[in-house]
This record gives structure tokens, sequence and C-alpha cells, in this order.
């Protein structure tokens, strides 16, 4: 690093508030309309007759809403915040970063019109027609360029482990996006898959399943390792491990989707390898875990009172569980009495609302009064209110749907004794069901009613403050990174 | 699968397999220069790391995940065309019919192969096929009268019924009631199970060659058979045109069963009696399709079934 006469250069920390600030609105709508559809379940008149209003319409909506308006919208936000300060630089290009900021709402906003109005390729998580997912691949194209642009404009010598993880989620959910949403287009909002049959299926799920992985997991890791370390102000645990763990999960999760097509047209071995690598994926999973929990080794009386640090741990404690729980789904015995039940859905929850929610709503709980020029949020009794009501809720959640998908597993496979047929009939489970989803629907009103309280402390926060201008140091002269590095990662 | 793509499969597999072994030994050893324990020689925004050794319980793990991993894969398939020690497979592979299907299980029966699929159905069918066979000894209207066959009968029906008929067999748009002694192709015991085991395929065909006028006149002649009140001008003016419907619903308009066409003056309608669904019938014609069975669910099963239907209209 040099030298004499450093230049000052801007940060550019309006678009992470620009991101942060969505991620809030997306979140209270994509997890209302979550309880909303919840709530259909238990009470189907809530469609009011109303083709838009539908189950049917509004649960893709929720789910893209959730994954690719709030999730994403807080991957984009914080990567552009951690990559300016672990390298030392401003981002590649500001012009282009609004681009992405601008680009991705009309995805989302897109999705908000066209999934009500029925328009859908009906592949999951995928579910936009072609024009959208050529915009979504021209945003994520620029998102590349202005990530990646600004690691190789970085002033440091090494890269930091949470841009390992950012990085390969990007490059990887652009792969993904695009081999996936391969299609026909018969008009202008009807396309048809390239691939048929379990081909069809196998891409689907090689999608579904590294959506999670990487954009769900990967993303989320890169975060945790900025924010967990900084919260409670500690060394990450682990070099070493951080670097196993990070190989091993972005290259094992790569072949774990076929464990969602267990037991139907797709070969025994194709399902056998996906179930194989699904399970040894476990540990470098718990890698991620163990150094985000164990960077609080020395540091643990400040959980009893940081609940914005309780939020980063409780997260990891949720993804520990999911990423054990995971795996044993993936075993094909345990998937005959899991698949298709409400513990799917339950696992999902514990993952999003556990693991993604917790770990962003502590993130910007730490970045919203450090863009607006504040020491801390408006208020830290409410962020302590929001951890019960939010853990509450998730806890509620996800037992609800365990006892629910066990059962309804169970009794889809009774079978009577005397004569071979089934104990129940399908509707049976249904209605059996009831009690749990009334249970998983209080749980979402939890979950929504901490959101609001979170948005009323970030107005308050943002109303207090003014938007923060921050400079770092860059020598005149770029030179080459420095040559001290005994290992580059 | 093509001898190429096989070897693909094995050469990545193993390959990646033996590249995670590579990784998680090279960070078992200390590479990094610094001494473990000790703070790495790079910091970030003020974030640091330190040299620490991969947890020993967890890396235990890991090896034994892969080592049970290299032994599932030689069990069972997965390594391309290796079909795995334990001759172990789901089901049928790679078939394409039925025929296929009943070559490839034979031959696997012959290997002494285990088709896990195939096996449960033997299973099932050694256990329980010798209480169907028992019940379809008996007829069908003695069935009905025993409650044990009658809890078996719903049973299969719930299953296999209930999803076009209804939970309560009173069937919906295009599905007939069950429960209502009104039969499109009889309702004797023989009658139902005929129509189980082989199936229906009720044709009404398009009156095309009516116009929207003569269609509106004849829908409303159709509406006044089962005594409805209708507007007697245009009832009158359909009359004349129904002599060609009386080819399968009769001169008396009361059907006829071994065509499966309905009874137009009993007011009970598979497609919905308003003025504008009959027009729609008359119109675009329907076309009712019940499945054949005895392949499915085979003769004895269809027998206890058959009771169950029956006993439904005898209540």
């Amino acid at each position: 690093m040099s030298q004499t006469n450093p230049q000052q250069i801007e940060y550019n920390l309006k678009v992470v508030r620009q991101f942060a600030v969505v991620t809030v609105i997306w979140g209270i709508i994509g997890m209302s309309l979550g309880v909303f559809i919840a709530a259909q379940l238990i009470w189907p008149e809530l469609n009011f007759d109303t083709p838009w209003l539908t189950y049917s319409r509004l649960r893709p909506l929720h789910t893209n809403a959730v994954i690719f308006a709030f999730g994403t919208s807080a991957l984009i936000g914080t990567s552009f915040y951690i990559v300016q300060k672990t390298c030392k630089t401003a981002l590649f290009s500001n012009r282009l970063a609004s681009f992405v900021f601008w680009s991705w709402q009309t995805v989302i906003v897109l999705a908000v019109i066209t999934l009500p109005m029925g328009l859908s390729s009906t592949k999951e998580y995928a579910e936009l027609e072609w024009p959208i997912d050529i915009l979504i691949t021209l945003s994520w194209v620029a998102y590349i360029i202005v990530f990646f642009g600004t690691l190789v404009k970085r002033n440091t010598s090494h890269i930091y482990v949470a841009n390992w993880f950012y990085g390969g989620f990007i490059v990887t959910i652009a792969v993904l996006h695009i081999v996936n949403s391969m299609a026909i287009p018969v008009s202008f909002t009807k396309s048809y898959s390239l691939y048929a049959g379990a081909v069809d299926a196998m891409v689907q799920w090689w999608y579904g399943h590294n959506a999670v992985g990487f954009l769900l997991t990967a993303g989320f890791l890169g975060m945790m390792y900025y924010f967990v370390p900084k919260q409670a102000e500690r060394p990450v645990y682990s070099y070493r491990l951080s670097v196993v763990h990070f190989w091993a999960l972005i290259s094992l999760y790569i072949w774990a989707g076929p464990h969602h097509l267990h037991y139907t047209a797709l070969p025994d071995w194709a399902q056998s390898l996906g179930m194989v690598m699904s399970v040894i994926l476990f540990v470098p999973s718990w890698g991620g875990m163990i150094n985000g929990i164990m960077t609080l080794s020395g540091a643990w009386h400040k959980l009893k009172t940081d609940p914005i640090l309780r939020f980063l741990i409780v997260s990891l404690s949720f993804y520990g569980m999911s990423t054990f729980e995971g795996p044993m789904m993936a075993i094909k015995s345990v998937n005959a009495l899991s698949h298709y039940t409400d513990w799917t859905v339950g696992h999902v929850h514990s993952g999003a609302l556990g693991w993604v929610a917790m770990i962003t709503i502590g993130s910007l709980y730490y970045l919203i009064p450090r863009l607006w020029s504040q020491t801390q949020m408006h208020s830290i009794k409410w962020i302590n209110t929001h951890f019960w009501l939010h853990t509450i809720g998730v806890v509620l959640y996800i037992v609800a749907l365990w006892i629910s998908g066990v059962m309804q597993g169970l009794m889809w496979r009774a079978v009577n004794a005397t004569d071979g047929t089934l104990t129940y009939s399908f509707v049976e489970s249904v209605v059996a069901s009831y009690p749990f989803w009334f249970i998983r629907f209080v749980g979402g009103l939890f979950i929504v009613a901490g959101m609001i309280l979170m948005a009323v402390n970030v107005y308050r926060t943002i109303r207090a403050g003014k938007p923060t201008v921050e400079y770092v140091d860059a020598p005149v002269e770029h030179s080459s990174p420095a040559p001290t590095a005994t290992q580059s990662a | 699968m093509s001898s190429f793509w096989s070897a693909w499969i094995i050469v990545l597999t193993l390959a990646f397999l033996v590249g995670i072994i590579w990784l998680l030994r090279w960070n078992m050893s200390n590479y990094t220069g610094i001494k473990e324990g000790e703070l790495m020689d790079h910091e970030f925004d003020g974030i640091v790391e330190i040299n620490n050794p991969l947890p020993r319980w967890w890396m235990i793990l890991f090896w034994i995940t892969i080592v049970w991993g290299f032994v599932y894969l030689a069990l069972y398939p997965g390594l391309g065309n290796f079909a795995g020690l334990l001759g172990w497979s789901s089901s049928n592979q790679d078939v394409r019919s039925l025929e296929e299907s009943q070559q490839a299980t034979a031959a696997a029966r012959e290997a002494g192969l285990i088709v896990e699929y195939d096996r449960q159905v033997d299973q099932a069918e050694e256990k329980f096929g010798p209480v169907f066979a028992a019940l379809s000894e008996r007829p069908i209207e003695e069935l009905a009268q025993d409650e044990e066959a009658v809890k078996i009968g719903q049973r299969l029906f719930l299953q296999n019924c209930a999803q076009c008929h209804g939970s309560n067999a009173m069937g919906g748009k295009g599905f007939p009631n069950l429960t209502d002694n009104d039969w499109l192709y009889g309702g004797s015991p023989a009658a139902i199970k005929h129509s189980l085991m082989e199936g229906r395929n009720g044709v009404m065909p398009a009156q095309s060659q009516f116009n929207d006028q003569q269609i509106t006149e004849l829908a409303t002649y159709v509406m006044s058979l089962s005594g409805r009140k209708v507007d007697p001008e245009l009832a009158k003016a359909g009359e004349a045109n129904f002599m060609v419907c009386t080819a399968c619903h009769g001169q008396d308009a009361k059907g006829n069963q071994a065509l499966g066409a309905p009874n137009l003056t009993d007011n009970i309608w598979l497609y919905g009696g308003s003025q504008e669904a009959i027009e729609e019938t008359l119109r675009n014609g329907r076309n009712g399709v019940m499945p054949a069975w005895k392949d499915i669910l085979g003769e004895d099963k269809i027998h206890v079934i058959s009771s169950y239907v029956y006993g439904l209209s005898q209540e």
C-alpha cells in the first residue's frame, strides 16, 4: 500500500441505503403474503372468488417476494457494502450499481403484476416468464461486473472470505438462471421449457436446490462472515476452516438437486448420487455454523445485552438445524416419509425464517445506523422485542409443520393389517392438519408483527440521521497488491 | 446409458470425491506460515482471522461421511451403469411400456435382483391376495350387506374413485352421482362391475347442423321433458328437431343404458341443467370417460368396490 499524498475515494453508500430500505419493505410484503395464503389454507373463502387472489397465484408471488425481493435485495445491498469496505475501494461503477438497483426492482414489480395475472412458466422458484427472465439476466450481468470489478481494483492483498461466498453465489446464480430458464417463447407472455420429461425435472431441481444452496446459503454466509465478527468485535474463529468449508460447500451443493426427485422417473443412479453428496454436504455446512458461533468465544456475555448479536447467533443455530435436517431428509428412506408433506415446508421455513431472515434482520440493525450517520438504531428495546416476536413465530411455525408433516406422512402410509388397504384417505389427512395450519398462521402473524416494528424503528433511525458520507484512502499510483502475501485464497 | 456417459459419471464422481479428500487433508496441515492459534497476517475493515486448526470432531465427521459415501456407491446404483453390489433398484429402469416393464420384472426375478417396487407388490399380493380372492367368491348383493366388506370397499373407493366421484360418491360436473339410483349404464351388480372392469366412454355428439336459434329451441324442449317451466312456444319449435336425439335417448326420452344415453326426463343433469349448460352440450357435444380398472386393481378388488357402489344406491 502506498504512500504519499493519498487520494480520497468516496464509498458508494447510496445504493446500499436503497437496497437496505427496500429489503425491509419487501420483507413485510412477502411475509404478509405468506400469512395470507397460510390463512387461505384454513379459510379458503379468503380468495373471495377472485382469480388473482387464489392460493395458486399468490403462493409463487410469496416465494418470489421473499427470495428475490427481500432476500436478494438484502444480499446485493450488503455485498456492495462489504466488498467496498473489505477491499478498501469504491464500487467499480456507480452507474452500473444504480442500474442493478432499478432493474432488480423492476423485475420484482413485474413479478407482482404478472404472477397474480396467472402468467407463469410453471417452474418452481423460476415462474417468471421469458421477457422478465431476460431482464433478470441483464441485471445480474451488471451485478457481476460491479462486484467482480470492485474485487479486481481492491486495495488489499487478499480477498476476504465474505467475498468468496458472495462471489460464488453471484456466479452460480447466473449459470443456474440461464440454464434453467431456457425456453421457447410462443407469445410475449408464454413460453415452454427447452427440456422435456425427467430431464426437465432434473434441470428444474438442479436449479431449485442450488437457489437454496447458493442464494439462500452461500450468499447469506457471506453476510454472516462480515456482520458476526463486526458485531461481536472478535476475530473469525478459523481461517483454514473457512477455506475447507467454502470449497466443499460450493462444490458439493451442485450435486444435491436429485434428492428432490427420489422415487420418481429419475434414474436410480442419479438419485443415489444426489443423496450421497447431500449427506456429505452436512459437514461443510456445519463448518460455517462453527466458524460463526465460535467467533463469539470470549464474548458470550454479549448475548445477554446485545439483541443484534442474538439475531445473528440464533440465525446460525437455525442454519445448523436446517443443514442437519436437510441432509437427513435427503436420505431416501427418510424422504419416503417426508416428501410431499408439510415437513418439507417447515424445513424450508426454518431455513428461510430462522437463518435467512434472522441473519438479514441482524445485519440490517447493524448497518442502518451506519448508513445514516447514527451510532445505533432508534430503539434497542424494540430490537429485543422484534427478536422475541420473530423467534417465537419461527418456533411456532416449524414445530407445527414438523408435527403435521410427520403426521401426514404416517397417515398416507398407514395400511390396514387385515386387507392391505390404506387406512386414511387424503382428505382425512387434510382435515387432521387444520390445527397445525392454524398454529403456523399464528406464527406468521408474530413474524410480520416483528417486521412492522422493525420498519418503524428503521424509519425513526433514518429520520433522525442523515446519509453517511464515507471516504477511504487510496494510493495515487495504483501499485499491484502488496507482495507480502504468503498464500492467496 | 452409453458406456461413454457411464464412464463420464464414474470418473467425475470419483475425481470429485478424491478432490474433497485432498481439500480436507490440505487444510489439516498448517500451510499458512502462521503458528496455530495466532492471527493471520491480513485484516479487512478491522476483521482479523485466527489460524485455528479444524475442530477434531468435525474433521472426523467429515471422514466418516466420505467413507460412507464410497460404501454406499459400492452397494447401490450410482456410478453410471454399475448396478451396485447388492443388485438393488427402486423400480425397473429405462422401461417405456407395460410390456417392457413386465419383461424387466421377469428378468430381474430370474437373475435374483431386488427390484424394490416389484418386491413390495409381491409381498402385498402374497399377504392380501387371498383376502380379496375369498371376498370375490361371494355375490355382490351379499357383500353389500357385510359391514366389514363395505368398509374395505369404501377404503378402496376413497383411494381410487373419490378423485372424480367425490368422497361422498355424489360426483360432480361430468362425474356421475353414484348414490341417486340413476344409472347411465345400469345399476345391477353385473353392470356396475362391468363399468369398473372395462371402463365406459359416453359420447354425446356435437349438433353442429343446428343454428343458434334451433339450439335454443331444442334445449328449451329438452328442459320441458322433465316438467320444468319453459317458454311453450320455444319448446314447441324445438320438438321437431328432437327427432335426431331419439336415436339414442329414445322416443320417450328416457335414455338407453346399452349406449349410456341419459334419461332426459328425470331432471338429473351430468353436465348441468341450466339452459346455458344444455345448449353447450348440444353445441359442442360431451365426452365422458370412465377408465378401465381391471389392469390396475384386478378383478377381486373391483368385485369388492362394486359391492360398495351397489350398496350406495340401495339405502
